[in-house]
């Protein structure tokens, strides 16, 4: 059926697809939406460069591609290198990078290729002040390599290198904040968002386009797999993860902070909620749900600090 | 435009500078290491002076993200060049495999320098050495002039094949040392290198492509031997480009070993790099006094020049390979290789290894006069006296 056009702009995202039926993510995947969503933001106009991950494989073997961009597949810890690298050719050969118009160069990384293995490039393209965007989509664990923890994974999660058995051997590190390491750097633009506010996050990409030098967007992406919940499940837990301000959605523009969701004004949802949903987090007792109750509310009260002081 | 070159006194890091500023190199991603640093100095004090225009230069957080960021450069079309040493090498290693495998002629310079521990920053092969089995043209320079020439013929022979290409110079001995550089006026460089004309470009949005994806086990094996196809013929672009240079600038570069005085020798020295300098210097030392002994300079390592190695076997009685550099449990890198070649073929000199001047141990030419007698006496017997010679051991 064809879609009017007047249709079409009434719509809350953009209609045309750039990402490709055929991909090969499993069922219910956050990163496939994330990438469809990215896509769209910008079009063709923009050179995607992809580590070891999930996405290696989600974007197809050779000779596919799902992207309808131009795809540069490089090694875990180089995200950050290599599109700063793509950065200085363009600006070379005089091309216009970012921008209305402008090529985006775009670092689309995991959580372990970002937090932990790529966290030094990545560290070098922020302070190096490149015009590109850098999006960790984080599934919390090493899901590509058959769900290994990460220092992106929260405490209580199962992975199979925290499997749960007899003695309790769960994750006991909290998740890392590699927003906060990447604030830390004063670049221009950092945000969080999330799969389950398709909207928000497009805010975000264009406001990634504008504003130039570095930006980060963490982008929180369910993993049915790795996460042992039901496939139809990944958009309400995002939302979830939102609601109970495990994973508040904010941005960090030119020094100021702001709250986008949940609301400041009320007390989140229990994290009970957002766990029960996920089989990774079935080990965990009452007193482990309690710890990690208390660290959620006390970073949500540190944010809701930074945005009253910075806003 | 008739050839005049410029002459100057630079070092073997100015040279390489000067040669990358030379070919228009458009990106640059470096990070420091003794004794390469004075080569991005020297680039960066051209970005200052602006003597240099479209070029970004990437000061990188680490040789693993100078050569991911050349690599990020080179596939979206630009020239990327970049220039480390040892221990920054070995870091570089896993992207330099990924250079070759995206087919990026990527253009280093690497001064040899020895693996630590124990700390040194002195000559010694074995860094680059180590990095035979990545895909990487390797061009070793016996002096400044040839690392100026090799850094232009090397990103000419690379965007001809599309293999990133190698120059190694001899930590000190070239890179701090000043010599004589005659060096080509930019209008003569541009006619012999013209700009990169890239095999692929991530800039073309209108067919996108992805590289290095997934190659399952129907596919992996043939971009292995594409490769390898390319290597082979680079072989054949080396000596038409060092054909065209040695026309164009009067310094002639076809041959993959550059033989000295070899017409009539019994025997013959061979070597790579600095090192073959002193030994083309002990070779007529030891002519005037009635030796019959030439020099066999190796200036390509990789691809490996089996046909000319070959030839000069062929006639020859004795090869004596001098190795600053060491794999451990075996014996000297290009005498594993020289033996290697020569195993299937008719040509069977005795063949010793020389294990000289490692961390930067001074070898002169009086060294080379000894490992000349000790060679005399062995083509005399018809046989080694021993196969592996650590040559200046303490005892």
């Amino acid at each position: 059926m064809e879609i009017p056009e007047n249709v079409k702009k009434r719509l809350s995202l953009p209609f045309e697809e750039n990402f490709y039926a055929g991909h090969t993510a499993c069922q219910g995947c956050g990163a496939a939406l994330g990438l469809r969503y990215v896509l769209k933001a910008y079009g063709k106009k923009a050179i995607f460069t992809i580590p070891a991950c999930c996405s290696t494989i989600i974007a197809g073997p050779w000779p596919y591609s799902a992207f309808n961009a131009p795809l540069f597949h490089t090694a875990f810890e180089t995200t950050g290198a290599v599109i700063s690298g793509i950065e200085a050719a363009l600006k070379a050969k005089g091309y216009k990078v970012k921008g209305e118009d402008g090529i985006m160069v775009i670092g689309w990384a995991g959580d372990g290729g970002t937090a932990d293995i790529g966290l030094q490039a990545l560290s070098g393209f922020l302070e190096r002040g490149h015009d590109g965007l850098y999006i960790m989509y984080d599934n919390e664990a090493y899901m590509n390599t058959g769900i290994q923890r990460s220092s992106s994974t929260p405490y209580g999660a199962w992975t199979t290198n925290t499997p749960g058995g007899k003695k309790h051997f769960l994750e006991r590190r909290h998740k890392k904040k590699v927003i906060d390491i990447v604030i830390a750097h004063k670049i221009p633009y950092a945000a969080t968002a999330s799969v389950a506010f398709p909207e928000d996050f497009m805010k975000k990409l264009k406001k990634a386009q504008k504003i130039p030098g570095p930006s980060f967007i963490q982008l929180f992406a369910p993993c049915p797999t790795g996460w042992r919940s039901p496939t139809d499940k990944s958009i309400e837990i995002a939302r979830l993860a939102v609601q109970t301000a495990y994973f508040p959605l904010f941005e960090y523009e030119n020094g100021k902070y702001k709250i986008n969701m949940p609301s400041t004004k009320k007390e989140p949802k229990p994290i009970e909620e957002f766990l029960k949903l996920q089989g990774r987090f079935k080990y965990m007792s009452k007193d482990d749900i309690e710890v990690l109750q208390k660290w959620v509310l006390h970073e949500w009260e540190e944010l809701k600090k930074k945005a009253e002081v910075f806003g | 435009m008739e050839y005049k070159p410029i002459k100057k006194v630079i070092s073997g890091n100015y040279a390489a500078a000067y040669a990358a500023r030379d070919a228009r190199v458009e990106v640059v991603a470096a990070y420091p290491i003794t004794p390469q640093t004075s080569i991005i100095e020297k680039i960066s004090e051209f970005l200052a002076n602006g003597e240099v225009e479209n070029l970004q230069y990437v000061p990188v957080e680490s040789e693993h993200s100078a050569m991911a960021a050349c690599i990020g450069a080179s596939a979206a079309g630009a020239r990327a060049f970049t220039a480390t040493s040892a221990q920054g090498l070995a870091l570089m290693h896993e992207m330099l495999h990924w250079a070759s495998g995206a087919r990026l002629p990527v253009v280093m310079v690497n001064v040899n320098r020895a693996m630590a521990p124990p700390w040194s920053v002195w000559d010694d092969q074995t860094d680059s050495l180590a990095q035979r089995d990545t895909g990487w043209m390797q061009f070793y320079a016996e002096n400044n002039q040839e690392v100026y020439d090799g850094v232009i013929m090397a990103f000419k022979v690379a965007e001809t094949v599309n293999l990133p290409a190698m120059i190694v110079e001899s930590a000190f001995i070239l890179s701090h040392t000043y010599d004589i550089v005659e060096m080509i006026p930019q209008e003569l460089v541009d006619e012999f290198l013209p700009p990169r004309k890239p095999l692929y470009t991530l800039t073309d949005f209108d067919n996108p492509i992805a590289v290095g994806a997934l190659g399952t086990p129907a596919d992996y094996y043939e971009f292995r031997y594409k490769i390898e196809k390319s290597m082979e013929e680079a072989r054949e672009v080396i000596h038409k480009v060092g054909k065209e240079f040695g026309e164009r600038f009067g310094r002639d570069y076809s041959q993959m070993i550059e033989l000295y005085r070899t017409e009539d020798a019994d025997f013959v020295f061979m070597g790579l790099g600095s090192l073959m300098g002193t030994v083309k210097q002990a070779v007529d030392v030891l002519r005037s006094e009635g030796y019959k002994v030439g020099a066999a300079k190796v200036r390509w390592f990789r691809p490996f020049p089996k046909e000319e190695l070959y030839e000069l076997a062929k006639n020859v009685e004795g090869i004596a390979v001098l190795d600053r550099n060491f794999s451990f449990g075996q014996e000297g890198i290009l005498f594993n290789e020289a033996k290697g070649v020569l195993y299937n073929t008719d040509a069977h000199p005795l063949i010793k290894n020389y294990i000289v001047g490692l961390g930067g141990r001074d070898f002169t030419v009086s060294d080379v006069k000894k490992i000349a007698e000790n060679m005399k006496g062995i083509i005399e017997a018809k046989k080694l006296d021993r196969e592996v010679e650590w040559y200046h051991l303490k005892r």
